[in-house]
């Protein structure tokens, strides 16, 4: 005979992860806010946080046209391997990211170092940046980014002829982030880019999403988004900018130097060792038959960075 | 538990063809009916998931025999036939997945694939040494090479099963986790073989 027996109910069925892991900073703050309350005391304008809606946003002409994305797809569909490797980990273990209070710290080879906290990044004037990602792996996506240019942050800190490359460092919460303790990359996540590349009109530090501050999945509070190289060289999350005199060592180049170089420029002409870069597949549809653009179709404006370089030995 | 009779073994049988077939019908239902199950890359979904299916049917398969021996459960011998064949049928989804998403049929891009990407090699390969044995499944041709021969065709799972777990290993970007687990399953289970066949050299040198 069959007996039905009702599955057990797991814990995570019932509490949200990221709840779960900020249970004792929840019960601290709904803590305050009751002697606040009874102390007549307001608590002021609550900090802006993941999900909470952006000011008004300019648009620019940098913007492809192409059809976005949707919002859904953009943060179901991540690789932020601290949370995880499966690309449905962040969306679910993401929410555990401690955004609050976040500060970037820029310094090196800067005549004015400096530390921003996020509240100074959102007073930047943002713009609507409507970018194609493709990602090393061979998808891509249209994504609405809200930022402002890198190169307004170099403006305040001043760089000094030393400064030739920029190291860009991403969050590393071991409290937080359940993937860390797996030694996949090198944590924290760094990431590089040469000067000159940093400096384009095109690079951003994005703080929003459509209308919206970022979500924890796509790297809030702060993260980087160069658009013609591979996804990965967009790092989330960033905790600390340097300008430095040598070449940075990035992640996944330490990782695997064979297939993932310091450039990691979009280009359909050299192939990843395992699989083609020549088409892609543009979520979300099924099919990889979009032929990939050299910088992905950026070239136009960045094609003059690379003049004289061997782009098949420089990957 | 030891002996079914045949009435059983013929319901047990249809109960595992409907069960084997829900992953390809989670699939089909996630193309047509709810897309959401399938997520954003809806092409690479169905590519891992058929891939991990052909996996875990071929480790199943290999799991009969020692099983059969382990619990002398005579009767799940006969479902082994079935088993083995889902596991070729989820391999050619699988590749034919990765010939129409990722290659839109563009032969020529396959086979440099073939040749230039060793991940896809084996893949390839295991696809290939598939073939006669699901081509000699049938009792009729089992009769026709005879059972020495049959069985030393089949042998060939030996080097598939390897094969299959390579392939997957090679492919994975950085976390080695899964890969690694079915390593594991396969080397308990080609493991018992190689100590049955020591156990049988030591206990009897037998009349043939």
């Amino acid at each position: 005979m069959l007996i039905k027996r009702p599955g057990d109910i797991k814990p995570s069925e019932i509490t949200p992860q990221g709840i779960y892991a900020r249970r004792r900073e929840l019960i601290k703050s709904a803590g305050l806010l009751a002697v606040a309350g009874v102390a007549g005391i307001g608590t002021g304008p609550a900090t802006a946080q993941t999900g909470a809606k952006l000011p008004a946003i300019r648009k620019s002409s940098l913007s492809t046209t192409e059809k976005p994305n949707s919002f859904k797809d953009i943060t179901s569909y991540n690789n932020y391997y601290e949370f995880g490797t499966d690309k449905s980990d962040p969306a679910e273990n993401a929410r555990a990211l401690k955004v609050r209070p976040w500060s970037v710290v820029v310094e090196g080879e800067v005549k004015k170092p400096r530390a921003f906290g996020i509240e100074d990044l959102l007073k930047f004037s943002l713009e609507e940046r409507i970018y194609r990602m493709r990602c090393v792996e061979a998808w891509s996506m249209v994504i609405p980014w809200v930022g402002f240019e890198f190169n307004q942050i170099a403006k305040q800190v001043e760089p000094t002829s030393k400064a030739k490359f920029v190291e860009f460092v991403t969050a590393y919460q071991t409290d937080t982030m359940n993937g860390v303790r797996m030694p996949i990359l090198n944590w924290p996540y760094t990431e590089g880019l040469r000067i000159d590349e940093a400096m384009h009109p095109l690079t951003i530090l994005s703080v929003g999403l459509y209308d919206q501050m970022l979500p924890n999945q796509s790297g809030a509070p702060v993260r980087l988004v160069v658009p013609w190289k591979y996804g990965f060289k967009s790092g989330k999350s960033i905790v600390r900018i340097r300008f430095v005199e040598k070449q940075p060592k990035t992640a996944w180049e330490s990782a695997a130097p064979q297939e993932y170089g310091f450039y990691s420029n979009v280009n359909p002409d050299v192939d990843h060792p395992r699989w083609s870069q020549k088409t892609e597949k543009r979520l979300p549809s099924f099919f990889a038959n979009r032929k990939t653009e050299m910088f992905n179709g950026y070239a136009d404006q960045v094609a003059s960075l690379y003049a004289g370089m061997d782009l098949k030995k420089l990957y | 538990m030891r002996r079914l009779s045949e009435r059983a073994i013929g319901a047990v049988k249809v109960c595992l063809f409907l069960v084997a077939l829900a992953p390809l019908a989670r699939l089909l239902l996630g193309v047509f009916v709810f897309p959401e199950w399938l997520g954003a890359n809806p092409a690479e979904y169905i590519t891992r998931s058929t891939g991990d299916w052909a996996l875990r049917f071929l480790l199943i398969t290999l799991a009969v025999t020692p099983l059969r021996k382990l619990s002398g459960w005579v009767w799940i011998a006969r479902l082994r036939r079935m088993l083995g064949l889902y596991a070729f049928f989820y391999v050619v989804v699988h590749f034919a997945s990765y010939v129409s998403f990722d290659h839109v049929f563009d032969v020529r891009a396959i086979l440099q694939d073939v040749v230039k990407r060793p991940f896809i090699t084996v893949g390839f390969l295991s696809l290939v040494l598939l073939l006669p044995l699901a081509a000699t499944s049938t009792h009729g041709m089992v009769r026709r090479l005879g059972a020495q021969r049959w069985n030393g065709l089949h042998r060939l799972v030996y080097v598939i099963g390897p094969l299959a777990v390579l392939h997957f290993w090679w492919m994975v970007k950085r976390d080695l986790t899964e890969p690694i687990i079915y390593a594991l399953v396969l080397a308990v289970l080609l493991g018992y073989r190689v100590q049955e066949k020591w156990r049988q050299a030591r206990v009897a040198r037998p009349v043939r």
